[in-house]
């Protein structure tokens, strides 16, 4: 079954160049704006696009990710809502792969089964869920392929050789590779050790590799897409939307277009 | 549901207890998980582990804690013939140590340079410091900023040991997000740190290696209560935080199905709202801090902050064992309020000369509960497991004393 994701890269490849991937929190700092965000985005020069799923306990995010889902939650972000999003979203955009981000507590309450089916209608292509490891793959990763919906895994810098076919194994769409020991927003990514990472994993996998945690530059865009599949950028956008909120946490005038500019300087580093 | 042959078998290889437990983590940490596991595995059979482990517990903590017949207590209740497990009396204060024991000697074993813990009321905290100290190596609290605060005697404490505190301002400040910050800190310094857990919650096998160095509290207990009364007690209680004491205080216990077993959750400000900690009774299976279990959450699985008048208590989650205990029946669980663990704690004060921890209060009060009810041979153990020195500030200031006044002259 060839998917959203499968097609991008097919086509990114006879471009010749790497996608660039950018991540936003949705619902952050309200839906109504994160909409308009997430609307934008494509022309922005996102590739493909991360939709972070608010938890209350990202145990795995750095401080700008954290902040951006108490920002959502108290603007009274759901799940049940960021699908509506993303069938908005759908709504314009037939082409763009989106995959959602996140936790598993909020996917397990809604019910596996009844999720898969309200995420695949609402036009999801993938998952990335922090918390569930191969060794959990009865949890969602099984149910998820077995409804065609991309379940993207990450790899990280502890993931040995003995591990890497088991954390192969299962996965579709992409492989993410986590480019620090650290959590979102830390430390920079250092190039040669990326790029010594992408070898060993291309030796396991024929998917596409993308790379993320810590890039947070036009150049750094580049060059990780100079040796990776995609580039991804989270934190970094989401500062933008913190750093254009009045006292109140409110959104600025301005504030969407902010952000979309953000993002396209740094698209153009796969370009 | 069945019964199983047994109750103490568990987990399973997956960390599974029934539907319970497992290994929800990010890929990052899953090697070191695995890598634990298979240290602990290996720890675990080895005599020489274990004699070192008896040796400081015995030199250093004062194990075994003494089985104290609470007399005055009993004949205040007029029912059951209640005794203390008095863990109270171990270094620091509280049970926390064997724990901490445990793990370093487990952490040196695996060759680790760097300590870190989560802490809610601080007694974790101290522990964890205070082993540290025993060994040289240095170590790092996370503590959330509401505790720090609430706190304030094991801060000072802490840093007396030579640990360092980090106040985490994230979430809500407390200790579950503590948690969230020690994972971090992990999964960015996955080389030379051991991540020293202070409950029986957690990504597997953290559950049941820490209900493994608790269960020196059952073992004792029971051997204490043969020798003393020739037969098993009727009934255990202790309160449930994470649920180490307990599970430490119940382990042994589990086959002998004649024993009653009682867990007391923090119940609050009553369970009608949400200013409880009562997870298995006010709470829904889900998935938080590498595990499933009973957790307090809103309808989309967004986690609900706990609150207990112990810092100790009010984690919104609990051990994976205890979750599978009550599903199958074998734990009942109940809770006690805020002001029925005030109450306890005076009762306990004064009529046996020793001032609990908030924690045990709890247990206390259910204890102050069906004790009148029950025959004058019914045997019940209850786990004192801490001292309140921590928690005088707290319990003055709902009594309305004020400290600077302390001959009580303008109060009562
Ligand atoms: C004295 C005491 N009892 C109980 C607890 C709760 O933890 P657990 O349920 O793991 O025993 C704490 C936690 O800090 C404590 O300090």
């Amino acid at each position: 079954m060839t998917t959203r994701i499968d097609n991008k890269f097919a086509q990114l490849k006879t471009e010749g160049r790497a996608a660039f991937v950018s991540y936003i929190m949705s619902g952050d700092p309200d839906m109504d704006t994160s909409l308009a965000i997430l609307k934008g985005l494509p022309s922005a020069g996102a590739d493909i696009i991360e939709l972070g799923m608010c938890f209350t306990d990202p145990m795995a995010d750095g401080v700008a990710i954290q902040l951006a889902a108490q920002r959502a939650l108290k603007s009274g972000q759901t799940l049940p809502k960021t699908l509506e999003m993303v069938q908005e979203f759908r709504k314009d955009d037939a082409d763009t792969p989106l995959i959602l981000m996140g936790y598993y507590n909020p996917i397990y309450i809604f019910g596996v089964d009844r999720f898969l089916a309200a995420a695949k209608a609402a036009g999801v292509d993938g998952l990335i869920v922090v918390d569930l490891p191969p060794e959990e793959d009865d949890e969602l990763c099984i149910p998820a392929n077995k409804v065609g919906m991309n379940f993207i895994r990450l790899a990280t810098p502890t993931t040995d050789e003995a591990r890497l076919p088991a954390v192969l194994s299962n996965t579709s769409g992409f492989v993410y590779y986590v480019s620090i020991t650290g959590i979102t927003g830390a430390a920079s990514a250092n190039q040669k050790n990326v790029e010594d990472a992408v070898a060993r994993l291309k030796r396991f996998t024929d998917l596409p590799i993308a790379v993320g945690f810590g890039i947070n530059t036009p150049e750094q865009v580049r060059d990780i897409g100079s040796v990776a599949d995609a580039s991804v950028v989270g934190s970094a956008i989401v500062r933008q939307i913190e750093n254009n909120l009045d006292e109140a946490g409110r959104p600025k005038p301005g504030l969407v277009d902010a952000v979309l500019n953000f993002t396209k300087t740094l698209s153009q580093g796969v370009r | 549901m069945s019964t199983p042959n047994s109750f103490k078998t568990g987990p399973d290889e997956r960390g599974l207890f029934g539907i319970f437990g497992g290994r929800f983590v990010a890929e990052t940490l899953m090697p070191l998980i695995l890598d634990l596991e298979r240290e602990w595995g290996a720890a675990k059979p080895d005599p020489a582990f274990w004699e070192e482990f008896n040796m400081l517990a015995r030199d250093y903590v004062g194990r075994p804690s003494p089985l104290y017949l609470a007399e005055r207590l009993t004949e205040e209740l007029g029912g059951a013939k209640i005794y203390f497990k008095r863990d109270e009396l171990n270094h620091t204060g509280a049970h926390k140590i064997n724990n901490c024991l445990g793990q370093i000697l487990l952490a040196r074993r695996m060759g680790k340079t760097r300590i870190i813990a989560e802490t809610g009321a601080g007694q974790h905290g101290v522990a964890t410091a205070t082993v540290c100290a025993l060994f040289g190596l240095p170590c790092t609290v996370y503590m959330g900023a509401t505790d720090v605060e609430r706190q304030a005697p094991n801060v000072f404490r802490m840093r007396l040991l030579g640990a360092e505190i980090v106040p985490v301002t994230s979430g809500s400040g407390t200790l579950k997000d503590a948690m969230n910050e020690a994972l971090r800190d992990w999964v960015t310094n996955v080389e030379d740190t051991f991540y020293i857990i202070g409950t029986a919650a957690g990504p597997h096998p953290y559950p049941a290696m820490v209900r493994d160095f608790q269960s020196v509290i059952g073992t004792e207990a029971k051997e204490q209560i043969m020798e003393r009364e020739g037969r098993l007690p009727d009934s255990l209680v202790a309160c449930i935080g994470g649920g180490s004491n307990a599970l430490g205080l119940f382990h042994p216990f589990l086959d002998d199905t004649d024993v009653r077993i009682i867990g007391v959750e923090a119940g609050g400000l009553g369970l009608d709202g949400e200013d409880h900690a009562a997870s298995l009774t006010g709470g829904l299976p889900g998935v938080l801090h590498g595990n499933r279990t009973y957790l307090l959450q809103d309808p989309d699985g967004q986690i609900i902050e706990g609150h207990s008048i112990s810092a100790g208590l009010d984690y919104p989650g609990i051990g994976p064992e205890h979750s599978w205990l009550r599903d199958i029946g074998r734990v009942e669980y109940v809770y006690a309020k805020d002001d029925e663990a005030l109450e306890a704690f005076q009762l306990c004060c004064r009529t046996e000369g020793i001032i609990p921890a908030l924690e045990p209060a709890h247990a206390l009060a259910h204890v102050a509960k069906i004790a009148p009810e029950l025959p004058k041979d019914h045997i019940m153990i209850m786990n004192m497991c801490g001292r309140g020195d921590k928690d005088i500030f707290t319990v003055a200031k709902h009594l309305g004393f004020d400290m600077s006044d302390v001959m009580g002259e303008t109060t009562q």
